[in-house]
């Protein structure tokens, strides 16, 4: 009887027990939870907002905010808007994760090389620190530098004090400010021109030592020319910056750069802890460079500073490269932590006052959460791009 | 095949050999040496004096402090509060109780020769909790009950961080099977749902969830602060626990998978079966790492108005009767989590060297 059908096709398992059949069905199944469970919750939050009498939409990033924010590094008072607080936020979140991150950056590496020091103390000394910091809360830290230690530094009239130039106290810490005056502009380019000069010399003395093999001696006339260039220029362009030195008038310091004090402790804070997570990973990092590698490079007579700059750190800083990013971004979400202490960071001004202001939950934590998704996926890719630079070429 | 191989003799150093050795081989490491060693003495002095040698340990009330050192007085007088909150006195031995079987159930895990003592763990896994839902909030069997907002201190902290770990496994579980999935919609779910949440901030996610959590309920529904809380901090930690499930999956050969197969396992019974205990097996140094950070973290939650230990410290060393207290109760919250921490810690290093039965190559 199926001699009728020309071509008879193989039968395939039942429908039900067909493996593409049943993935179709659960993924639909799958994409319609998600809808059904996004459809209520959207239901449910507008009426909830309308019951509450809390409008929608992003018309209140244009109303008068009406509240000072401490540290603004863009124009900002309380007439300006609330867009203007969530970008005086994000700036002040940025400032002080790269501030952390530089400063994490420096000590981290420090230490990973202290721990690894031939001198016992050091290596002792340096894993002390990390086993200490690693196991403390980063909250317990920063309340500990801002509570316990910067709010106990003397008044102002008691300011500890640098030379005349520097004041410390629990308001904050006071540096001059250098103001550009007539000739400012020259002194830039001169110094733009220096930096311009040793990036060429170093390609033409790479491009000669390849030629002729002779070697230059490039960091040293370039740290020469990086030195006395703007320095020469600086007295030619008739020393055009002013130092703005922050006086006492009445209660407090006026005038120069002031570091508030709650910038200060997170800073302090975010780099110390970073730093010893960073210290490990350098650690692992430079023991994963086997030791075959250095006894070759010695053979070869390069010497010790050589051996570290030419064989180790380049075959280290693979290893150490992803998980180095993620502590750059854990330390940029770290910095949120602001909130806790009063730094006017983006959580603490937009998440906080504006939020409690205008009550826009909605559009306040969406705009917050994508601005931190963006970070992360922008330090990624940066990251990314490095590693994939500096990632083993094989054949 | 490593027992073959024989170490070679350990060489054993005289005193003054080994110190010229390690702390004097170079004229820069014995300069090294002195400035450090001078540093060392200079700080560490002073310190001590304030920790132990001037501290004030016993006493009535803030008059009794004078010395110059630390006083630890008022740690000793506000001990109950930093551990317990708010809770009633009357019904703190129900803490206690929870307290005594944490220990019973963990501390055996420190010990290599301890009868039974998987039975233990499996207990703190699965028991445990159950007892802490009956006996802390209270409400059955007679018991009365303790609303949440009474709950506080060390043992806030701790159910916080037990909650959250407990609870974001499973979910873990499920996300980092569904990031492996083949099948293309599952998998982008989940891989959006575990990088966003992985992007945010704890304190973006626990303002969410005491902000924008009773928006997104129907009317009449609401729940109490720390459940709020807890649903915030169990879906943020699930996100970071499916990645290190992740990595113990990705570790599991390709032969496992396919030989499960080839017995006619469905994939319920290949995973749950097959991959999942030896996979779970590899990434238990990851999740007790997990659980440290999270431990950690939940000192956040004082953001947002609970009393974990450092919120019950914090809320005290503002009292104007004791003057400048601030110092000693932060170094009392660093010390209870230190010793938390880097003894968790020390165990999962101790486990990872136990568990490495040379998978790697």
């Amino acid at each position: 009887m199926n001699s009728q059908q020309p071509v008879s096709k193989p039968s395939g398992p039942k429908p039900w027990y067909d493996p593409r059949v049943r993935a179709l069905v659960f993924q639909a199944l799958a994409l319609a939870a998600v809808f059904w469970a996004g459809w209520v919750l959207i239901d449910n939050t507008l009426a909830n907002m309308e019951s509450r009498g809390i409008s929608t939409g992003f018309g209140f990033l244009d109303q008068s905010a009406g509240f000072g924010i401490i540290m603004h590094l863009i124009p900002y008072d309380a007439t300006m808007s609330y867009g203007r607080t969530f970008w005086v936020g994000l700036l002040n979140t940025l400032l002080v994760s790269f501030l952390g991150i530089v400063a994490a950056t420096i000590l981290g590496f420090l230490l990973g090389v202290a721990r690894l020091s031939s001198n016992w103390l050091v290596a002792r000394l340096a894993l002390v620190y990390i086993e200490v910091i690693r196991n403390i809360p980063l909250l317990l830290q920063i309340f500990f530098w801002y509570f316990a230690v910067l709010r106990n530094l003397p008044a102002p009239r008691q300011s500890l004090e640098l030379a005349g130039l520097a004041f410390l106290n629990n308001r904050g810490l006071y540096l001059p400010d250098p103001v550009a005056q007539e000739g400012a502009g020259a002194l830039f380019a001169i110094c733009l021109l220096a930096v311009v000069a040793v990036v060429v010399l170093r390609i033409w003395a790479k491009r000669r030592q390849r030629a002729t093999g002779r070697i230059f001696p490039t960091f040293r006339v370039g740290l020469a020319i990086l030195v006395l260039v703007p320095a020469l220029g600086y007295l030619a362009t008739g020393a055009p910056i002013a130092w703005d030195v922050p006086e006492l008038r009445g209660f407090n310091y006026r005038g120069g750069l002031t570091l508030i004090p709650e910038l200060a402790a997170l800073w302090v804070a975010l780099s110390l802890y970073t730093a010893a997570f960073i210290a490990e990973i350098v650690r692992s990092g430079i023991l994963s460079v086997s030791k075959g590698q250095t006894e070759a490079s010695k053979a070869l007579g390069l010497p010790n500073g050589l051996t570290l700059r030419l064989v180790v750190i380049p075959q280290a800083m693979r290893v150490i490269i992803p998980p180095l990013t993620s502590q750059y971004l854990n330390l940029t979400k770290n910095s949120s932590l602001a909130t806790a202490i009063g730094y006017p960071d983006l959580v603490a001004v937009f998440m906080g006052t504006t939020l409690n202001q205008t009550g826009q939950a909605v559009e306040v934590v969406a705009m917050t959460m994508a601005v931190y998704l963006s970070i992360s996926l922008f330090i990624s890719l940066l990251m990314n791009l490095y590693n994939r630079a500096v990632a083993i070429k094989e054949r | 095949m490593g027992g073959s191989v024989m170490k070679p003799p350990v060489s054993r150093l005289a005193p003054v050999q080994w110190i010229r050795q390690n702390l004097f081989s170079t004229w820069y490491n014995t300069l090294l040496t002195l400035a450090v060693g001078w540093l060392l003495v200079t700080s560490v002095v002073p310190v001590f004096d304030w920790l132990i040698f001037g501290a004030t340990f016993s006493g009535d009330g803030p008059g009794d402090c004078v010395g110059k050192g630390a006083c630890w007085l008022f740690i000793n007088q506000r001990l109950n509060f930093f551990i317990y909150g708010f809770y009633p006195d009357a019904e703190q031995w129900r803490v206690d109780i929870m307290f005594a079987l944490l220990a019973l159930s963990f501390v055996p895990q420190f010990i290599d020769r301890f009868p039974g003592r998987t039975w233990f763990g499996l207990f703190g896994l699965t028991g445990l909790p159950l007892c802490g839902y009956i006996l802390i909030p209270g409400g059955w069997f007679g018991l009365e009950p303790v609303d949440s907002s009474k709950w506080g201190g060390l043992m806030l902290t701790l159910v916080i961080a037990y909650v959250g770990i407990i609870a974001s496994l499973p979910i873990g579980v499920l996300l980092a099977l569904g990031r492996r999935s083949e099948m293309p919609i599952i998998r982008g779910l989940c891989i959006v749902f575990i990088e966003v949440w992985r992007a945010v901030p704890l304190i973006t996610v626990l303002f969410m969830a005491s902000v924008m959590l009773p928006l997104f309920l129907p009317e009449g529904m609401n729940f109490e602060k720390l459940l709020r809380a807890l649903i915030g901090i169990t879906l943020w930690q699930s996100a970071y626990m499916a990645e290190v499930i992740r990595g113990g999956l990705q570790a599991i050969p390709r032969g496992q998978y396919e030989a499960a197969s080839a017995l006619g396992l469905g994939y319920w019974r290949r995973m749950g079966l097959v991959i999942l205990p030896q996979a779970l097996k590899l990434v238990i140094p990851g999740i007790v790492n997990t659980f440290i950070a999270l431990f950690k973290d939940t000192t956040l939650v004082l953001i947002i108005g609970l009393f974990d230990v450092l919120g019950a410290v914090q809320s005290t060393v503002t009292d104007p009767a004791w003057q400048n207290v601030a110092t000693e109760g932060y170094v009392f919250v660093a010390f209870c989590f230190w010793v938390f921490c880097f003894g968790i810690s020390r165990y999962s290093q101790n486990l990872e060297r136990k568990l490495d039965t040379g998978h790697k190559t």
